[in-house]
């Protein structure tokens, strides 16, 4: 499957291409750009609207209605924030994008900027991406020098300005009204909605967040045209007309008990049977019990339906919270699901910002009944609590300001659906978890 | 047809008529009818956060063609605001079950030490929990503890492991002091509520922390394991400290005030009161107070008398002044007199002889008006939320429209005292009432040189020891009254304690003075002062409810109190 499908986002990443801006420029780069900046800003738009690009953070929101939501002859400032807080366990996607290739998401920012409006760009970027830092900047630097950023974009009478904003260490700053208070400089306590940030964002001004992914894909669609980006991918479910279908290529990151964990750019609608088969298959020659699609929120696909296509419909069929981010983990049929969800409670404790009283005391709550099982303190009725926890977190749509409640319910729910006698086995063996396992917990 | 969006909203069920001009949000529109939403963070006068998630509802629209669209979640009635057609739910087993929960969560990690807590009592975890929430919880393991800080204010303590996150005083702080000492530390279940590393939270508005905290996570030092809050009788009164008139409740057990709590009053100042008001009701039960009438006899020396024999001799020596030299008595009313008493001074006095002169009392004026919220320089940001005013007298405007009213104009006290001086004025009456009068030792000791001195007053002071005869009164505690604020704002005070030994409220002290007979009855009293006086007109109602009645009084001077009146109006001062 998929053997004529030629990378794009990560094309020179795959040629170990040269980072910086000449070589980026020799391999065709900023013509996306020149394409863009002679549209007006409304053509913009409708080509994004076009080609069909959905969000790729997470949620799958169509990226040209998003940016139409702007209020209409708005005098400005109006902000672009990219959303490059990756901290999704398991999601490394945008790393290697501004690791390995910074140019393609700073011209899909030029880009992005035309169409709304934009003078002033920030890269919110998670703290732990030390080496993403330097070379975003030096990239920066040298749209300055080159003058792609500045008062004339490439000679044109628009002018930009990006800001890279490192953040300081929490989760919650990927949520894009905490991402928006962090970058205010305040504790990032995501905001209530309405108002969404398209009307009201960044320093109260209308601002659009979008993932960095988000806006390579910008780039291409661009430098290739919108019919490109939508030769590939799932059509709409003619028989659910709220589905937009999933376009273009995807990056999807497979981690967890696969031979070879890697990156793959594939198009949206890729299966996990194909992605483990990519990695060279389960590790230790054992079998998959279970794959998380897209970072730890979205639950569980089973052994069973290794065939879902992992576009932005197919998981939410099968009962994940949707594709997520595609940052897949693989885990084996050695592993106890209890032992996964309670690594995965204890992120979510750790990292609730604690606004909300049901995500605050519920996720340390659903740790201490993990730690139950885990301690071969469980019982029957402990299951029955953790199905009412977790459902009062997180009934969908959600009882909280921000997803964060949901995204730790889901697994917890998904899991006691799918994998109930994992539970079960903790309760009647009476065991307790082995002191490796333990380990599993930071 | 009844196909187009109705004019009113609905609230389980009952249609509910919406006031014109005003924006409700749910938990705003179920009070009017009736119903409570229980909610934490929500508070009236700080910003929407939306997180404690106790007030969740279910919610839906109305539409045109009649088509009602409940929303498929539950939404957190603060944060719904209600339009015309608005149908709102607060009894479906759905949001009992979100109650429940929510009232779970706080629990959790809650340390129920309610039989030593200063809320309890007054406490929503416990009011809610019995009305919503289940009768066990659920959690085996540790709670999470966290550390008590008595080092967030010279008058605050925090009680961290009872706090439910709620974050009022912390919008506070940022929204109404402007100083913003509190912040949040920490994540998730390890939040916690603290102050900068030596920045504690002492502005003059800090302790409102304490009242708006809705458990007892926030306590005052200075009530702390004082008194179980259900001994506690409260009584509505007004803070004396400022002219702006702050509404309050005297809270007292077993005539020992505790403590005065703001009560809510969009006519005067809002929600809150600074702490000067707060803290500064003490000298009540000061060991200085005037406790006995005392008489100054043929030795020289002052010594007790009984009330009926002091005011006899009162009565008699005022009356021969009266007949003989009636321009060399004065009398000084102070602006923390009430209303009612001011009235019943100046109109005894006028009736011996139109010729006595009747002047306004000292009035201290401390600085300029402090407002708030504060800008990290200290400076004033518009719009004000809360002023402390610089007259530090609670009735200037009710005791001037008296002096108005039977002098003709207003006279301040320290204009005639030269006069006390060369003996020109030989005697005088002196209604105090301030407890801080004699900070001014020039004014007191010139008071002190008059040849025939009267002092109705509530402090041994040095004009006090002076006197021929000290008349000992009642603080703002211990009486009924009217206090008129610097907006015009007639507010009553209501007697919540006895004073000590023989203090008298100063009406009964006056009213006997004056030879009336029957008793001191504040309410009957406004009416015949509505009567007599027409700018205190509107004392004719005679009770002025909970929140007071606006008179038509002159305001002095000035931009400056327009623009309060007008921010009174608004109900922000």
């Amino acid at each position: 499957m998929n053997e004529n499908f030629h990378t794009v986002l990560l094309k020179r990443v795959e040629q170990h291409a040269n980072p910086g801006l000449e070589a980026y420029r020799a391999d065709g780069g900023y013509t996306g750009l020149r394409v863009a900046l002679q549209l007006s800003p409304a053509d913009v738009i409708e080509k994004v609207k076009q080609s069909g690009l959905r969000g790729r953070g997470g949620a799958g929101f169509p990226t040209g209605m998003k940016w139409s939501f702007l209020p209409k002859d708005h005098p400005g400032p109006i902000y672009l924030a990219v959303n490059a807080d990756e901290s999704e366990p398991g999601t490394f996607n945008n790393r290697v994008l501004m690791e390995k290739d910074p140019h393609q998401l700073l011209e899909g920012i030029a880009i992005a900027c035309r169409a709304i409006g934009a003078k002033t760009a920030y890269i919110y970027l998670r703290y732990e991406y030390g080496r993403s830092y330097r070379t975003l900047q030096r990239a920066i630097d040298e749209c300055y020098a080159a003058g792609i950023l500045g008062p004339r974009v490439l000679d044109t009478e628009q002018s930009l300005d990006i800001r890279l904003h490192r953040g300081a260490g929490a989760y919650i700053c990927g949520e894009e009204t905490g991402l928006i208070e962090s970058l205010e400089g305040k504790r990032a306590w995501p905001r209530i909605k309405p108002p969404f940030p398209a009307v009201e964002g960044l320093f109260r001004k209308p601002t659009i967040v979008n993932n960095v992914e988000t806006i390579a894909c910008v780039t291409h669609i661009f430098a290739r045209g919108p019919e490109w980006f939508r030769s590939m991918g799932v059509a709409p479910d003619p028989s659910n007309p709220r589905d937009l279908g999933s376009y273009g290529p995807k990056l999807y990151g497979v981690s967890g008990h696969v031979e070879r964990q890697g990156l793959f750019e594939l198009p949206l609608g890729v299966t996990s049977r194909e992605l483990i088969d990519r990695c060279g298959g389960i590790w230790k020659g054992r079998n998959v019990k279970a794959v998380i699609p897209g970072g730890l929120s979205t639950g569980f696909l089973t052994a069973d339906e290794m065939d879902v296509p992992l576009d932005f419909s197919g998981p939410v069929k099968a009962g994940c919270l949707g594709l997520g981010t595609a940052g897949l983990i693989v885990i084996d049929d050695q592993t106890n699901i209890v032992d996964v969800l309670f690594n995965s409670s204890r992120f979510y404790a750790h990292e609730s910002c604690g606004q909300c009283t049901p995500c605050r005391e519920g996720t340390r709550w659903m740790e201490k009944i993990l730690e139950r099982f885990r301690n071969g303190e469980g019982t029957e009725r402990d299951i029955d609590l953790l199905i009412e926890v977790s459902e009062t977190m997180g009934i969908i749509p959600g009882t909280t300001i921000c997803g964060l409640a949901d995204g730790a319910a889901w697994p917890v729910k998904s899991a006691l659906k799918k994998f109930r006698g994992d539970f079960v086995e903790y309760v009647r063996s009476g065991r307790r978890a082995p002191a490796s396992r333990l380990a599993l917990a930071h | 047809m009844t196909t187009q969006v109705p004019s009113t909203a609905t609230l389980n069920g009952q249609e509910v008529a919406l006031p014109e001009g005003e924006s409700l949000n749910a938990i705003q529109l179920a009070l009017r009818a009736g119903v409570e939403i229980p909610h934490y963070c929500w508070h009236p006068a700080l910003s929407v956060v939306a997180s404690c998630r106790m007030c969740l509802v279910e919610a839906g629209q109305i539409g045109q063609g009649g088509v009602l669209a409940m929303q498929p979640k539950l939404v957190p009635a603060c944060q719904t605001p209600v339009k015309p057609g608005t149908v709102i739910v607060t009894n479906s087993e759905k949001v009992k079950a979100a109650q429940n929960q929510v009232l779970e969560f706080l629990l959790l990690n809650h340390p129920l030490d309610c039989p030593v807590c200063d809320q309890a009592g007054e406490c929503k975890l416990q009011d809610f929990s019995f009305r919503y929430g289940r009768g066990y919880s659920r959690l085996k393991e540790p709670k999470v503890q966290k550390p008590d800080k008595d080092y967030i204010g010279d008058q605050i303590t925090l009680f961290t492991d009872r706090c439910v996150m709620c974050t009022r005083c912390v919008r506070f702080t940022r929204e109404i002091s402007g100083t913003g000492e509190l912040q949040v530390i920490q994540r998730g279940s390890h939040a916690e509520i603290d102050i900068f590393p030596g920045e504690p939270c002492d502005n003059k508005l800090a302790g409102n922390v304490v009242d708006i905290c809705p458990v007892g996570a926030l306590c005052s030092k200075d009530f702390l394991y004082k008194q179980r809050v259900w001994w506690l009788e409260s009584k509505e009164s007004v803070c004396p400290n400022c002219s702006t008139g702050c509404s309050i409740h005297v809270d007292q057990n077993e005539n020992v005030v505790y403590r005065l709590k703001p009560r809510h009053n969009p006519q005067s100042q809002g929600h809150f009161m600074c702490d000067e008001g707060r803290f500064g009701f003490k000298y009540q039960g000061s060991p200085n107070r005037l406790k006995h009438p005392l008489v100054r006899g043929e030795n020289g020396s002052q010594a007790p008398a009984i009330w009926d024999h002091a005011l006899r001799s009162v009565r008699n020596g005022l009356q021969q002044i009266a007949t003989s030299r009636p321009a060399s008595l004065l009398g000084i009313l102070s602006p923390w007199m009430t209303v009612e008493e001011a009235y019943l001074l100046a109109s005894y006095l006028k009736s011996l002889s139109p010729e006595i002169r009747l002047a306004l009392g000292p009035l201290r004026v401390e600085g300029e008006d402090d407002r708030y919220p504060k800008d990290v320089h200290g400076r004033a940001v518009e719009p004000t939320k809360f002023t402390i005013r610089a007259e530090k007298a609670p009735n200037v405007r009710g005791v001037e429209a008296v002096l108005r009213h039977f002098e003709g104009g207003v006279i301040p006290a320290e204009q005639l005292l030269p006069a006390v001086g060369t003996g020109e004025i030989e005697a005088v009456y002196f209604a105090g009432g301030d407890p801080d009068f004699a900070d001014d030792a020039d004014f007191a000791a010139t008071l002190a040189t008059a040849k025939f001195l009267i002092v109705q007053d509530i402090l041994a002071s040095p004009v006090s020891e002076a006197a021929d005869y000290v008349l000992p009164g009642g603080t703002f505690m211990e009486k009924d009254g009217t206090f008129i604020n610097h907006a015009g704002l007639a507010q009553a005070i209501r007697r919540a304690v006895r004073g000590p030994e023989e203090a008298r409220p100063d009406g009964r002290i006056l009213w006997e003075l004056s030879g009336r007979t029957g008793l001191f009855h504040a309410a009957n009293l406004r009416k015949e002062i509505a009567a007599n006086v027409p700018e205190l007109a509107a004392l004719a109602v005679g009770d002025l409810g909970a929140f007071g009645v606006r008179t038509s009084i002159q305001l002095e001077g000035a931009d400056d109190d327009r623009r309060s009146a007008a921010e009174v109006a608004a109900g922000v001062s």
